[in-house]
Protein backbone atom coordinates (compact mmCIF):
# COMPACT_ATOMS: atom_id res chain seq x y z
CA UNK A 1 0.00 0.00 0.00
CA UNK A 2 1.53 3.67 -1.01
CA UNK A 3 2.40 5.34 1.93
CA UNK A 4 2.03 9.66 0.69
CA UNK A 5 4.33 11.88 2.90
CA UNK A 6 3.27 15.53 3.14
CA UNK A 7 6.56 17.40 3.81
CA UNK A 8 5.75 21.00 5.72
CA UNK A 9 7.05 24.11 8.06
CA UNK A 10 3.89 25.32 8.38
CA UNK A 11 0.73 23.47 8.11
CA UNK A 12 -2.24 25.77 6.60
CA UNK A 13 -5.90 25.08 4.69
CA UNK A 14 -4.12 23.16 1.94
CA UNK A 15 -1.98 20.91 3.99
CA UNK A 16 -4.69 20.16 6.26
CA UNK A 17 -7.03 19.51 3.81
CA UNK A 18 -4.72 17.16 1.90
CA UNK A 19 -4.24 15.23 4.85
CA UNK A 20 -7.89 14.97 6.22
CA UNK A 21 -8.73 13.95 2.50
CA UNK A 22 -6.09 10.86 2.15
CA UNK A 23 -7.05 10.09 5.27
CA UNK A 24 -10.71 9.72 4.55
CA UNK A 25 -9.50 7.89 1.29
CA UNK A 26 -8.12 5.41 3.44
CA UNK A 27 -4.59 6.30 2.23
CA UNK A 28 -1.28 6.27 4.78
CA UNK A 29 -0.23 9.62 4.91
CA UNK A 30 2.28 10.91 7.40
CA UNK A 31 2.94 14.63 7.87
CA UNK A 32 6.58 15.12 8.56
CA UNK A 33 8.46 18.73 9.83
CA UNK A 34 10.85 19.82 7.20
CA UNK A 35 12.64 21.80 9.49
CA UNK A 36 13.43 18.78 11.25
CA UNK A 37 15.20 17.27 8.73
CA UNK A 38 18.81 16.46 8.41
CA UNK A 39 20.84 14.65 5.51
CA UNK A 40 24.31 14.02 3.93
CA UNK A 41 26.14 12.75 1.54
CA UNK A 42 26.14 9.00 3.45
CA UNK A 43 22.48 9.38 3.56
CA UNK A 44 20.34 5.92 2.57
CA UNK A 45 16.70 6.48 1.51
CA UNK A 46 16.09 3.82 4.11
CA UNK A 47 17.32 5.96 6.96
CA UNK A 48 14.15 8.31 6.14
CA UNK A 49 10.75 7.30 7.23
CA UNK A 50 9.26 9.21 4.25
CA UNK A 51 6.89 6.70 2.55
CA UNK A 52 6.82 5.91 -1.11
CA UNK A 53 6.02 9.79 -2.51
CA UNK A 54 6.86 12.86 -1.15
CA UNK A 55 4.44 15.95 -1.55
CA UNK A 56 6.55 19.34 -0.82
CA UNK A 57 4.39 21.83 0.87
CA UNK A 58 7.00 23.85 2.39
CA UNK A 59 6.19 27.26 2.55
CA UNK A 60 9.76 28.78 2.28
CA UNK A 61 11.12 28.34 -1.10
CA UNK A 62 14.20 27.85 -0.44
CA UNK A 63 13.78 25.21 2.42
CA UNK A 64 11.75 23.27 0.05
CA UNK A 65 13.60 23.82 -3.05
CA UNK A 66 16.99 22.50 -1.40
CA UNK A 67 15.58 19.70 0.58
CA UNK A 68 13.79 18.25 -2.76
CA UNK A 69 17.29 18.78 -3.96
CA UNK A 70 18.30 16.39 -1.00
CA UNK A 71 15.85 13.57 -0.90
CA UNK A 72 15.62 13.55 -5.04
CA UNK A 73 19.09 12.26 -4.18
CA UNK A 74 18.33 9.50 -2.23
CA UNK A 75 16.22 8.61 -4.82
CA UNK A 76 12.71 9.89 -3.69
CA UNK A 77 9.98 10.88 -5.76
CA UNK A 78 8.81 14.18 -4.66
CA UNK A 79 5.96 16.36 -6.24
CA UNK A 80 7.20 18.50 -7.50
CA UNK A 81 10.44 17.92 -8.68
CA UNK A 82 13.28 20.04 -8.08
CA UNK A 83 13.47 21.39 -11.74
CA UNK A 84 10.29 22.30 -11.61
CA UNK A 85 10.82 24.32 -8.12
CA UNK A 86 13.88 25.88 -9.33
CA UNK A 87 12.05 27.32 -12.53
CA UNK A 88 8.67 28.07 -11.16
CA UNK A 89 10.57 29.81 -8.01
CA UNK A 90 12.40 32.25 -10.28
CA UNK A 91 10.36 34.68 -12.70
CA UNK A 92 13.61 35.03 -14.49
CA UNK A 93 13.61 31.38 -15.64
CA UNK A 94 9.92 30.58 -15.63
CA UNK A 95 9.99 33.82 -18.31
CA UNK A 96 12.82 32.31 -20.45
CA UNK A 97 11.03 29.41 -19.85
CA UNK A 98 7.56 30.36 -21.19
CA UNK A 99 9.01 32.07 -24.42
CA UNK A 100 11.58 29.09 -25.02
CA UNK A 101 8.56 27.13 -25.70
CA UNK A 102 6.37 29.86 -27.54
CA UNK A 103 3.94 29.68 -24.47
CA UNK A 104 2.19 33.11 -24.80
CA UNK A 105 3.92 35.35 -21.73
CA UNK A 106 4.35 39.20 -20.96
CA UNK A 107 6.90 40.97 -22.48
CA UNK A 108 10.05 41.30 -20.03
CA UNK A 109 13.28 42.76 -19.69
CA UNK A 110 16.14 41.49 -17.58
CA UNK A 111 18.74 44.12 -16.49
CA UNK A 112 21.94 43.64 -13.98
CA UNK A 113 22.55 47.28 -12.60
CA UNK A 114 20.75 50.14 -11.79
CA UNK A 115 21.90 51.73 -14.66
CA UNK A 116 20.39 49.43 -17.12
CA UNK A 117 17.61 48.94 -15.58
CA UNK A 118 16.69 52.83 -15.87
CA UNK A 119 17.96 52.65 -19.48
CA UNK A 120 15.40 50.01 -20.05
CA UNK A 121 12.67 51.29 -18.26
CA UNK A 122 13.16 54.73 -20.43
CA UNK A 123 13.16 53.31 -23.65
CA UNK A 124 9.80 50.86 -22.80
CA UNK A 125 7.83 54.19 -21.37
CA UNK A 126 5.61 54.01 -18.82
CA UNK A 127 4.57 52.38 -17.03
CA UNK A 128 6.06 48.96 -16.51
CA UNK A 129 5.65 47.07 -13.28
CA UNK A 130 9.31 45.72 -11.75
CA UNK A 131 8.90 42.66 -9.46
CA UNK A 132 11.16 40.82 -7.25
CA UNK A 133 12.61 37.07 -9.38
CA UNK A 134 12.24 35.42 -5.87
CA UNK A 135 8.98 36.14 -3.99
CA UNK A 136 5.53 35.38 -3.53
CA UNK A 137 2.27 37.05 -2.34
CA UNK A 138 2.64 40.02 -4.54
CA UNK A 139 5.35 41.48 -2.58
CA UNK A 140 7.58 43.83 -4.23
CA UNK A 141 6.04 44.04 -7.10
CA UNK A 142 5.80 47.36 -7.90
CA UNK A 143 3.76 49.14 -10.76
CA UNK A 144 6.08 52.21 -11.96
CA UNK A 145 4.73 54.97 -13.72
CA UNK A 146 6.76 57.76 -13.70
CA UNK A 147 10.64 58.56 -13.59
CA UNK A 148 10.70 59.89 -10.44
CA UNK A 149 9.45 56.30 -8.95
CA UNK A 150 11.28 54.24 -10.72
CA UNK A 151 14.72 55.89 -9.30
CA UNK A 152 13.54 55.87 -5.88
CA UNK A 153 12.38 52.01 -6.10
CA UNK A 154 15.63 51.33 -8.09
CA UNK A 155 17.48 53.29 -5.17
CA UNK A 156 16.05 51.15 -2.75
CA UNK A 157 16.70 48.18 -4.35
CA UNK A 158 19.87 49.20 -4.75
CA UNK A 159 20.85 49.87 -0.78
CA UNK A 160 19.54 46.12 0.09
CA UNK A 161 21.62 43.32 1.15
CA UNK A 162 19.80 41.19 -0.88
CA UNK A 163 21.91 40.14 -3.97
CA UNK A 164 18.74 39.12 -6.08
CA UNK A 165 17.42 42.34 -5.28
CA UNK A 166 20.21 43.46 -7.93
CA UNK A 167 18.47 41.34 -10.73
CA UNK A 168 16.25 43.46 -11.95
CA UNK A 169 12.78 42.20 -13.72
CA UNK A 170 10.90 44.65 -15.57
CA UNK A 171 7.57 43.84 -17.09
CA UNK A 172 5.55 45.29 -19.50
CA UNK A 173 2.11 46.45 -17.76
CA UNK A 174 -0.61 44.08 -19.17
CA UNK A 175 -4.06 45.91 -20.61
CA UNK A 176 -5.84 43.57 -18.46
CA UNK A 177 -9.60 43.83 -16.62
CA UNK A 178 -8.67 44.19 -12.81
CA UNK A 179 -8.67 40.64 -12.32
CA UNK A 180 -6.36 37.96 -13.37
CA UNK A 181 -6.85 33.63 -13.85
CA UNK A 182 -5.60 30.97 -11.59
CA UNK A 183 -5.61 27.58 -12.90
CA UNK A 184 -4.66 24.64 -10.57
CA UNK A 185 -2.97 22.02 -13.00
CA UNK A 186 -2.59 18.53 -11.29
CA UNK A 187 -0.98 16.06 -14.14
CA UNK A 188 -2.42 16.29 -17.13
CA UNK A 189 -5.61 18.20 -16.37
CA UNK A 190 -6.83 21.49 -15.24
CA UNK A 191 -8.95 20.82 -12.32
CA UNK A 192 -9.93 24.30 -11.47
CA UNK A 193 -9.97 27.61 -12.73
CA UNK A 194 -10.77 31.21 -10.95
CA UNK A 195 -10.97 34.60 -11.59
CA UNK A 196 -9.14 36.72 -8.96
CA UNK A 197 -10.57 40.04 -8.40
CA UNK A 198 -7.92 42.74 -6.65
CA UNK A 199 -9.00 44.47 -3.37
CA UNK A 200 -10.05 47.82 -3.43
CA UNK A 201 -7.41 50.64 -3.45
CA UNK A 202 -4.95 47.32 -4.71
CA UNK A 203 -3.70 46.80 -8.15
CA UNK A 204 -2.07 43.45 -7.32
CA UNK A 205 -4.73 40.30 -7.38
CA UNK A 206 -3.26 38.19 -4.78
CA UNK A 207 -5.49 36.49 -2.71
CA UNK A 208 -3.06 37.24 0.04
CA UNK A 209 -3.44 40.99 -0.93
CA UNK A 210 -7.16 40.72 -0.22
CA UNK A 211 -8.17 39.23 -3.77
CA UNK A 212 -11.27 37.79 -3.71
CA UNK A 213 -11.69 34.30 -6.04
CA UNK A 214 -14.80 33.86 -8.44
CA UNK A 215 -14.84 30.86 -10.74
CA UNK A 216 -14.08 31.12 -13.61
CA UNK A 217 -15.04 28.33 -16.81
CA UNK A 218 -12.51 25.99 -18.20
CA UNK A 219 -12.16 26.98 -21.59
CA UNK A 220 -10.65 24.89 -24.31
CA UNK A 221 -7.97 28.04 -24.54
CA UNK A 222 -7.56 28.23 -20.93
CA UNK A 223 -7.22 24.59 -20.97
CA UNK A 224 -4.66 24.23 -23.91
CA UNK A 225 -2.80 27.74 -22.54
CA UNK A 226 -2.06 26.26 -18.69
CA UNK A 227 -1.24 22.65 -20.04
CA UNK A 228 1.10 23.63 -22.62
CA UNK A 229 2.38 26.32 -19.52
CA UNK A 230 2.95 23.52 -16.81
CA UNK A 231 4.40 20.75 -19.75
CA UNK A 232 7.28 23.36 -20.33
CA UNK A 233 8.31 23.81 -16.62
CA UNK A 234 7.81 19.98 -15.99
CA UNK A 235 4.85 19.22 -14.59
CA UNK A 236 3.43 18.62 -11.57
CA UNK A 237 0.96 20.08 -9.31
CA UNK A 238 0.84 24.05 -10.18
CA UNK A 239 -1.10 26.66 -9.93
CA UNK A 240 -1.10 28.42 -13.59
CA UNK A 241 -1.48 32.15 -13.01
CA UNK A 242 -2.88 34.42 -16.94
CA UNK A 243 -4.06 37.48 -17.70
CA UNK A 244 -6.45 38.49 -19.83
CA UNK A 245 -4.91 41.01 -22.52
CA UNK A 246 -7.20 43.15 -24.58
CA UNK A 247 -5.42 42.17 -27.28
CA UNK A 248 -3.27 38.98 -27.73
CA UNK A 249 -5.63 37.30 -25.07
CA UNK A 250 -4.63 34.68 -22.61
CA UNK A 251 -0.34 35.35 -21.37
CA UNK A 252 0.78 33.38 -18.59
CA UNK A 253 2.71 35.58 -16.67
CA UNK A 254 3.56 33.26 -13.49
CA UNK A 255 3.30 29.52 -12.34
CA UNK A 256 3.05 28.16 -8.47
CA UNK A 257 5.07 25.49 -7.48
CA UNK A 258 3.63 24.78 -3.92
CA UNK A 259 0.06 26.17 -5.08
CA UNK A 260 -2.54 27.62 -2.36
CA UNK A 261 -5.67 26.74 -3.15
CA UNK A 262 -8.32 28.40 -0.58
CA UNK A 263 -9.48 30.84 -2.43
CA UNK A 264 -10.06 28.41 -5.41
CA UNK A 265 -11.50 25.74 -3.16
CA UNK A 266 -14.08 28.09 -1.92
CA UNK A 267 -15.43 29.18 -5.17
CA UNK A 268 -14.79 26.08 -7.35
CA UNK A 269 -16.68 22.72 -6.84
CA UNK A 270 -13.55 21.00 -7.91
CA UNK A 271 -12.28 18.48 -5.15
CA UNK A 272 -8.76 19.80 -5.05
CA UNK A 273 -7.40 18.27 -2.43
CA UNK A 274 -8.22 14.77 -3.53
CA UNK A 275 -6.85 14.94 -7.10
CA UNK A 276 -3.75 15.96 -5.59
CA UNK A 277 -3.84 13.20 -3.83
CA UNK A 278 -4.93 10.61 -6.43
CA UNK A 279 -2.14 12.05 -8.87
CA UNK A 280 0.45 11.34 -6.29
CA UNK A 281 -0.44 7.69 -5.71
CA UNK A 282 -0.41 7.32 -9.19
CA UNK A 283 3.06 8.86 -9.58
CA UNK A 284 3.88 6.05 -7.51
CA UNK A 285 2.28 3.15 -9.40
CA UNK A 286 4.20 4.30 -12.73
CA UNK B 1 -7.81 22.81 24.70
CA UNK B 2 -6.14 26.10 26.61
CA UNK B 3 -2.18 26.74 26.27
CA UNK B 4 -0.35 29.15 28.75
CA UNK B 5 1.06 32.16 26.23
CA UNK B 6 4.95 31.87 26.49
CA UNK B 7 4.72 35.78 25.94
CA UNK B 8 2.02 37.71 27.95
CA UNK B 9 0.69 34.64 30.33
CA UNK B 10 -3.13 34.97 28.76
CA UNK B 11 -4.89 31.49 27.43
CA UNK B 12 -4.63 30.05 23.96
CA UNK B 13 -7.27 28.44 22.91
CA UNK B 14 -5.82 24.94 20.79
CA UNK B 15 -8.68 23.30 18.75
CA UNK B 16 -9.28 19.32 19.40
CA UNK B 17 -8.89 19.08 15.61
CA UNK B 18 -5.63 21.45 15.21
CA UNK B 19 -2.61 19.31 13.79
CA UNK B 20 1.36 19.48 14.59
CA UNK B 21 2.52 21.97 12.71
CA UNK B 22 -0.77 24.47 12.93
CA UNK B 23 -0.03 28.40 14.06
CA UNK B 24 -2.48 29.12 16.74
CA UNK B 25 -2.18 33.05 17.69
CA UNK B 26 -2.03 34.01 21.36
CA UNK B 27 -5.48 36.53 21.33
CA UNK B 28 -4.14 39.15 23.74
CA UNK B 29 -0.61 39.75 22.56
CA UNK B 30 -0.89 38.36 19.15
CA UNK B 31 2.32 36.40 19.24
CA UNK B 32 1.79 33.29 17.13
CA UNK B 33 3.36 29.80 18.14
CA UNK B 34 3.36 26.56 16.32
CA UNK B 35 2.16 23.21 17.65
CA UNK B 36 4.77 21.00 18.39
CA UNK B 37 3.75 18.08 20.07
CA UNK B 38 0.39 17.24 20.68
CA UNK B 39 -1.55 14.09 22.69
CA UNK B 40 -4.01 12.92 24.45
CA UNK B 41 -4.80 15.92 26.92
CA UNK B 42 -1.47 17.31 26.11
CA UNK B 43 -0.03 19.92 23.69
CA UNK B 44 3.56 22.01 23.34
CA UNK B 45 3.90 24.83 21.56
CA UNK B 46 7.23 26.89 20.66
CA UNK B 47 7.63 30.17 19.12
CA UNK B 48 6.74 29.90 15.06
CA UNK B 49 9.34 31.42 12.49
CA UNK B 50 8.44 34.87 11.71
CA UNK B 51 6.99 35.37 7.55
CA UNK B 52 10.89 34.72 5.52
CA UNK B 53 11.18 36.59 2.74
CA UNK B 54 10.97 33.63 0.25
CA UNK B 55 7.62 32.39 1.83
CA UNK B 56 4.47 31.37 -0.40
CA UNK B 57 3.97 29.83 -3.49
Amino acid sequence: MVELCILYDKVRFEEKSIYDRALKKGIKTRMTDAKSITISTDSKRKELALGDVILQRSISHFRGLYLTACIEFLGFSVINRFKVGETCGNKLLTSLTLAKHKVPTPKSYFAYSAGAAMEVINRTGFPVVLKPIVGSWGRGVYPLRDEEVANMIIEMREENDNPLGRIYYIQEMVQRPPRDLRCIVVGDEVIAAVYRYSAENEWRTNVARGGKAENAPITNELEEIAMRAARAVGGGVLGVDLMEDKQRGLLVHEINNTVEFRGASTVSSADIASAIIDYSVAVVKK
Amino acid sequence: MKKECQDCGADINVPDDALVGEIVTCPDCGADFEIASKAQNMVELKPAESVGEDWGQ
